[in-house]
């Protein structure tokens, strides 16, 4: 019976908390987000974005929240309404999971206890990481299915396809990329980079970093690839039907993508938590994570401009050239960049 | 054809190189020429607190002029109205009354006179029309407003302050800064 009860209940609700900080911070993150893309947006365009409410206008999000809370909440007659509700809380429920994986730093010392700032370290990261990627899609094709309109059956089925497509292209990317780590756990593949005498993953796989960029723009439906929101040709794409919260989930859980999907590049390819030219287990732990989870957010911040950037300067692709892009370059390149990879080890460290 | 200007390029319609074709190169030429514009400086107007200075001709909100002794000048002649081709313009004319001398110029005055903004396409032709100097177009716009109805200005909102009685207010209005 003792041992039935033997939960470790200090490692739980040091995981819970962990989990709260971490869905509220990436929350909070997507939040100033949508600010932060109006500010890039207008500066890129010589204006001044957003500058009314408050000061520089920080209080823009929480404006632009309460206008999508006050609206009316509209749910179609001819909807399928199980699934129409459904669709927005799967889209943002899977854009939060991927952060159970991410390393946000190394750990804390706390109460004696050695806090690990990672939800879950389990051995098949990477891979799990891409399941709920693809779980993400659903999120896409049952709101644009049960809205029971046209336009946005189109928008979900040109999403459901287009990430299917570039998720190949990114898991051939990364299978280079795995080949030089030698492991699927993203804590291990961090420590590997933090390594001293050992680069930065980007710089043994700068291809395959390229390759899952393009790939993760695809995956976030960012433009140029946010095809299944074409306004111009589907009107407002999948979410047509949806009004109020409902529409303001899938707008969020695109920028809670966009936000983890920063944080898996930086993880796998720019050092996770490192800092360059310092040596981390000189300093205390404690100062050490403080100082590894500035420089993960920093990356990270980095990241997101450069989504806002591309967004903000190039147009959208047409369908053919974007399944042109993935199916015809990409994917060759991410098998040959594999190819040369296998070789090379082979060859070369003869492992 | 000739080209109208020097900046018309010939385009090729080669097939696109593999380089090409992965648009990486081209879209980080575009982001570059994007990433400039960060340190361009910004033509906008902070509108409340920064205003454009307005052309001297600009036509603006209406102002019903008084003359020198602050008495008003509008007889009521009706001539702005029938020049007003939005037909914006209605009024009232009322006789002046023994010991109302002081109030209007004229024997006969415009009791209510009334401009709809909406419908008002600022031409000036009242201005040009009126034989007593007593219609001018300023330089200031209508106002937003959630109604339609709070767009017909009358008497109260057109008529200038009394330059004897509130030579405060009147200053405001000529735009006159002490
Ligand atoms: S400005 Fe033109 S449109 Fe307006 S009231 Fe005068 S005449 Fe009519
Ligand atoms: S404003 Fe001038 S034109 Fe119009 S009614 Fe008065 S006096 Fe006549």
């Amino acid at each position: 019976m003792t041992t039935l009860l033997a939960i470790d209940w200090a490692l739980l609700t040091e995981k819970l908390i962990l989990i709260a900080i971490i869905i509220f911070a990436s929350l909070g993150i997507a939040l100033y987000m949508t600010y932060g893309e109006r500010k890039v947006a207008g500066i890129l365009q010589d204006r001044p974005g957003p500058n009314r409410a408050g000061p520089f206008g920080i209080f823009q999000p929480f404006a632009d929240g309460l206008k999508l809370i006050m609206k009316e909440e509209i749910i179609p007659d001819t909807s399928n309404k199980a699934l129409f509700i459904l669709g927005p809380g799967l889209a943002m429920s899977a854009a939060l999971m991927t952060c159970a994986v991410v390393p946000w730093g190394d750990h804390v010392e706390l109460f004696g206890r050695n806090i690990a700032l990672q939800i879950a370290d389990i051995n098949v990261g990477i891979l799990y990481v891409f399941a709920v990627v693809s779980v993400g899609v659903y999120g896409i094709m049952i709101g644009g299915w049960a809205s029971n309109n046209k336009f946005s059956l189109l928008a979900a089925l040109r999403g459901a396809s287009q990430a299917i497509s570039y998720e190949l292209a990114m898991g051939l990317s990364l299978i280079a990329v795995l080949m030089t780590t030698g492991t699927l756990q993203l804590g291990e593949i961090v420590k590997q980079q933090m390594a001293p005498g050992h680069l930065w993953n980007i710089a043994y796989q700068p291809l395959a970093f390229i390759i899952f960029l393009v790939c993760a723009f695809a995956e976030c439906n960012r433009t140029p690839f946010d095809l299944p929101e074409a306004e111009s040709e589907l009107n407002q794409g999948y979410h047509q039907e949806y009004s109020s919260m409902k529409l303001g989930f899938y707008l969020f859980s695109e920028y809670i993508n966009m936000f983890i999907s920063s944080a898996i590049m930086v993880t796998l390819f720019f050092g996770g938590y490192d800092v360059p030219f310092l040596n981390e287990s000189l300093l205390s732990p404690n100062i050490a994570a403080l100082v590894g989870i500035i420089a993960l957010m920093t990356k990270i911040v980095c990241f997101i401009f450069f989504f806002m950037w591309v967004r903000w300067t190039i147009p959208r692709f047409r369908y053919d050239q974007l399944m042109n892009l993935g199916w015809k370059k990409l994917v060759p390149l991410a098998l040959a960049n594999m190819l040369i990879t296998g070789a090379v080890i082979l060859l070369w460290f003869n492992k | 054809m000739q080209a109208l200007t020097n900046r018309a390029k010939i385009m090729e319609r080669k097939p696109m190189t593999f380089l090409e074709s992965i648009y990486l190169w081209n879209i980080f030429k575009g982001m570059m020429i994007t990433f400039s514009h960060i340190f361009k400086k910004q033509p906008t107007i902070h509108y409340p607190e920064q205003t454009r200075p307005f052309s001297p001709v600009f036509r603006g909100l209406h102002v019903l002029n008084r003359d020198e002794e602050g008495r008003e000048r509008c007889t009521a002649c009706g001539l702005c109205a029938v020049a007003c081709p939005a037909e914006a313009i209605t009024m009232e004319a009322a006789e002046r009354l023994p010991g109302e001398e002081n109030l209007y110029r004229e024997e006969k005055y415009a009791a209510r006179y009334e401009i709809n903004m909406l419908r008002c396409i600022f031409c000036g032709l009242c201005e040009e029309a009126c034989p007593k100097d007593a219609i001018y177009l300023s330089e200031t716009f209508a106002p937003a407003s959630f109604t339609r109805q709070s767009f017909i200005y009358g008497k109260k909102d057109l008529l200038i302050p009394d330059v004897t009685k509130q030579p405060l207010e009147f200053a405001e209005a000529k735009g006159i800064k002490n």
